[in-house]
């Protein structure tokens, strides 16, 4: 909070974002795939950023959030009301439903809130899979279509995720440089002491999960009106619930643009590695999450390069740094 | 001068365990009191009580006329009552500085700049200034005490409760200790000190308030507690307290 | 259907879901790691057990103490190259490494066993009494279920292993320095979690048919069982898995089988919110 910001980060998003949006302009479809993707997981990391790298509870609720999102996007379009009026929508549900889940399942710590975040998951596809008369169950739901050839369409979807992705950087600014932010750090530093220094731990936490949910619900509700099908296992899935906090824990947890690092890195490893081992791509992501816990406990980000650097050159120069 | 806090009948039972029996005491604006009373005694869980940590079995916790028995710790803090911690419990990757000005920004309801002036405030009184950009985990014991302290101070308290403030120090750091908090309360703020350390508590306090098995013994002025047979007698056990009195008549 | 039978069922499959969950829980309770791997080594320990009958034509019986020697050894090599460095980060470090660390077993079993369901078929008939039926391969999965539950019981009670992972459990420092050396016993907890996995896996074949496609379900089922019976005891899976498993009978009976699950899970939320220790648990880690 009370941290200058260098400059350089901020300059080099400004590029990345551009960059991801002219890639239609030069790219095929193929691509664009990609940066969509990029794009979407970016906004969900930063989502998780709040709730797992500042407030430092593991949850694994991400899946739940983008399925509702998808789930209720389809439905309202489904329902004919428009198609932005729906991503509204579903953000809404999504945010209200984290906020009443948070005040239930915030009171639990560690190992049980873990738990109880990713039974949250299973939960929310039991019953989509169950209610069939609404969703579809287990044949999915089918959501109109948009309307242009494929390559209009996946420039329209990359611009609106880059969008999200860049309102959810946004609010991590915010909330990194204000009281809020701060607030957040002091809880996972140390929750009592939080509590005795007069944080209501209750309401921050609540509205940490809340925004990790947000920006996940507005995400899902795009995706299903890019991918036109959804079915609760695809939207639902333990996969990707996991994934988003390793791209965060890749890129630095608690960090401002660990999450985005995070994902473009994990997404473009997956990539180069599904399209060429498709049959191992699961055992890679596996390798991929080991090496990080061994090698990048802290992240790219939070890597000291100045002393790699240095040990590299033969130069051992002053104390280490803390 | 009026009353800042007021016990009254205050019990915690946990399950089976009565820890605090219907203990009632006041404390008036300003002053300094004391409590001391033997391990077990029940006087960490009284603090717990009054800032909410715990709630009541029965009776009633009244701060500056308002009734605040179930209030949460947060909602404490933010009237104005601040604790420090036998064990204690600092921010530990933050910097002295940040640590600091958390007290300022939630305790004390500061915006940022107004949090950055006190604490800077804060971090000279209590002489942390040269060491503000350090983690507050590699602190020394002493300094780690004069964070917790300046901490509790940037809440702008009216009421500072110190529990075993001088654990683990030795007798130079105890007396620089006392010298802080005759200090602190030079500028008007209340205090509880709980300690069992009987010289440095008798030679700081008003007023004493002895607790034994959860119960309030006695009250009452410094020498008038020393002299008191059932204090004796709770420190001392009955055979000693006899042999002391015998020997003075 | 008789409420006497379908509470019979429940008690049978309830044991079976006992020695499903014993080895997942003590982990959790004494290395404080949630071991996602459990469901993956409950099918390896399976699809072991059917290429022994199917191709060598060995007894179920025979091969469960070299499925369960295997699968040791597997979980003590894992324990002691990767897990142990971690024991002591955070939940979200230990679980993803246990993940990732499933990722590569369950492609490795896909890509070489695939997931065909397999089944070890016994042809041993049913019994029935009064009225009530029950397949004889299910009553002896539940004999060997409970007799494991038992050494593994006894085990941890009478021998010396057993009482150096309780006192790690409760206070590794100080095992530590009583001369336990404390990873090696981390290594052998964990391998004996995933002993009991397989085994579990080995009883389990002979009765229903398994998958990899089955592995999350398994996991799922070890969650809720040590959160409903409470960590680190083997008294605490027992009772939550019978208690899983009678639940689970009524819920299909009464909502149909499809809903079966998702009362566990529900009951799950519920208990960690109530009474995260279990029904008979000590106080776990958080």
């Amino acid at each position: 909070m009370m941290r200058r910001y260098q400059p350089f980060g901020f300059v080099l998003f400004v590029f990345w974002c551009a960059a991801l949006l002219i890639t239609p302009m030069w790219a095929d479809n193929y691509v664009v795939r990609i940066a969509i993707t990029m794009a979407m997981f970016s906004a969900m990391a930063l989502s998780w950023n709040f709730i797992g790298g500042f407030v430092g509870y593991p949850s694994f609720s991400t899946a739940a959030f983008f399925g509702i999102g998808c789930y209720i996007g389809a439905l309202a379009q489904r329902a004919d009301a428009p198609m932005v009026a729906s991503w509204l929508i579903a953000t809404i549900v999504v945010a209200a439903f984290a906020a009443a889940l948070g005040a239930i399942i915030l009171r639990l710590k560690g190992h049980y809130f873990a738990i109880g975040s990713i039974a949250i998951v299973e939960l929310t596809r039991l019953i989509t899979s169950s209610w069939s008369s609404v969703t579809g169950g287990g044949n999915g739901l089918n959501v109109p279509l948009l309307g242009g050839s494929p390559d209009e369409v996946s420039a329209f979807v990359l611009y609106v995720m880059t969008v999200v992705m860049i309102a959810a950087f946004i609010v991590t600014f915010l909330v990194d440089r204000s009281r809020l932010g701060f607030g957040f750090r002091c809880i996972h530093q140390n929750e009592d002491a939080a509590d005795m220094v007069g944080i209501d731990t209750t309401r921050y936490k609540v509205l940490a999960f809340t925004l990790s949910a947000l920006f996940c619900g507005t995400v899902g509700a795009v995706y299903a009106s890019w991918v036109g099908y959804i079915d609760p296992t695809d939207t639902f899935s333990i996969l990707l619930t996991v994934k988003v906090p390793v791209m965060v824990l890749l890129g630095g947890a608690g960090t401002l643009f660990g999450p985005v690092v995070g994902a473009v890195g994990f997404v473009f490893l997956e990539e180069v590695f599904w399209a060429n081992f498709l049959e191992w791509n699961r055992a890679i992501l596996g390798f991929i999450i080991v090496f990080l816990i061994f090698f990048l406990p802290n992240g790219l980000l939070r890597i000291d390069y100045k002393r790699l650097l240095r040990k590299r050159t033969g130069t051992v120069t002053g104390a280490a740094k803390s | 001068m009026s009353e800042l806090l007021r016990l009254a009948g205050v019990s915690k039972s946990f399950g089976g365990i009565h820890a605090v029996s219907k203990v009632s005491f006041g404390l008036k604006k300003g002053e300094i009191v004391g409590m001391i009373g033997p391990n077990g005694a029940g006087k960490t869980t009284l603090v717990n009580l009054i800032t909410g940590v715990h709630s009541l079995s029965t009776g009633k916790v009244v701060f500056e006329g308002h009734d605040v028995s179930r209030q949460r710790p947060f909602e404490a803090a933010r009237r104005g009552i601040a604790r420090t911690f036998q064990i204690v419990q600092p921010f530990p990757s933050m910097t002295v500085f940040e640590n600091v000005a958390a007290g300022s920004l939630f305790g004390g309801g500061s915006n940022i700049a107004k949090a950055i002036e006190r604490t800077e405030e804060e971090l000279a009184f209590v002489g942390l200034n040269d060491i503000r950009d350090i983690p507050a985990a590699s602190l020394t014991l002493p300094n780690r005490k004069r964070l917790e302290l300046a901490k509790s101070l940037a809440m702008s308290p009216k009421l500072l409760l110190l529990d075993e403030v001088n654990a683990g120090l030795n007798t130079g750091e105890i007396e620089g200790a006392m010298n802080l908090i005759r200090q602190i309360a030079a500028r008007g703020i209340t205090i509880l000190i709980i300690e069992h350390l009987m010289k440095v508590l008798l030679s700081v306090s008003e007023r004493v308030l002895v607790l034994h098995h959860g119960e309030m013994l006695a009250e009452g002025k410094p020498d008038e507690i020393v002299q008191d047979q059932r204090v004796i007698e709770a420190y001392l056990g009955a055979k000693f307290a006899g042999r002391m009195t015998a020997r003075k008549s | 259907m008789d409420l006497v039978q379908i509470f019979l069922n429940g008690l049978v499959l309830g044991t079976l879901y006992a020695c499903i969950a014993v080895g997942f829980s003590l982990v959790w309770g004494v290395l404080n790691i949630i071991n996602m791997l459990h469901g993956s080594l409950i099918i390896l320990g399976g699809y072991l057990t059917f290429f022994a009958w199917h191709y060598l034509g060995i007894n179920p019986i025979l091969s469960l103490p070299f499925v369960a020697v295997i699968l040791f050894s597997l979980g003590f090599v894992l324990q002691y190259l990767f897990i142990n460095k971690v024991v002591t980060e955070p939940v979200l470090t230990t679980l993803t490494l246990t993940f990732g660390l499933d990722m590569i077993l369950y492609n490795i079993m896909t890509v070489y066993f695939t997931a065909t369901p397999r089944r070890v078929t016994l042809d041993l008939g049913t019994v029935s009494l009064l009225e009530i039926v029950m397949p004889v391969d299910r009553l002896l999965g539940m004999v060997l279920a409970l007799v494991l539950t038992a050494m593994l019981y006894i085990v941890m009670r009478g021998s010396r292993i057993g009482r150096a992972i309780v006192a790690v459990r409760m206070d590794n420092q100080a095992a530590a320095l009583m001369g336990i050396r404390v990873n090696q016993i981390y290594a052998i907890t964990f391998g004996i979690g995933a002993l009991m996995a397989g085994a579990a896996g080995t009883i389990f074949a002979m009765v229903f048919p398994v998958t990899t496609n089955l592995t999350g379900a398994f996991l799922g089922k070890a969650f809720v069982i040590c959160v409903i019976g409470g960590l680190g005891s083997v008294p605490g899976a027992l009772v939550g898995g019978i208690a899983l498993g009678i639940i689970e009978s009524f819920s299909g009976f009464l909502l149909g089988p499809q809903h079966a699950i998702t009362v566990g899970f529900v009951l799950m939320l519920l208990l960690l919110l109530v009474k995260p220790t279990g029904l008979v648990g000590k106080r776990g880690y958080e």
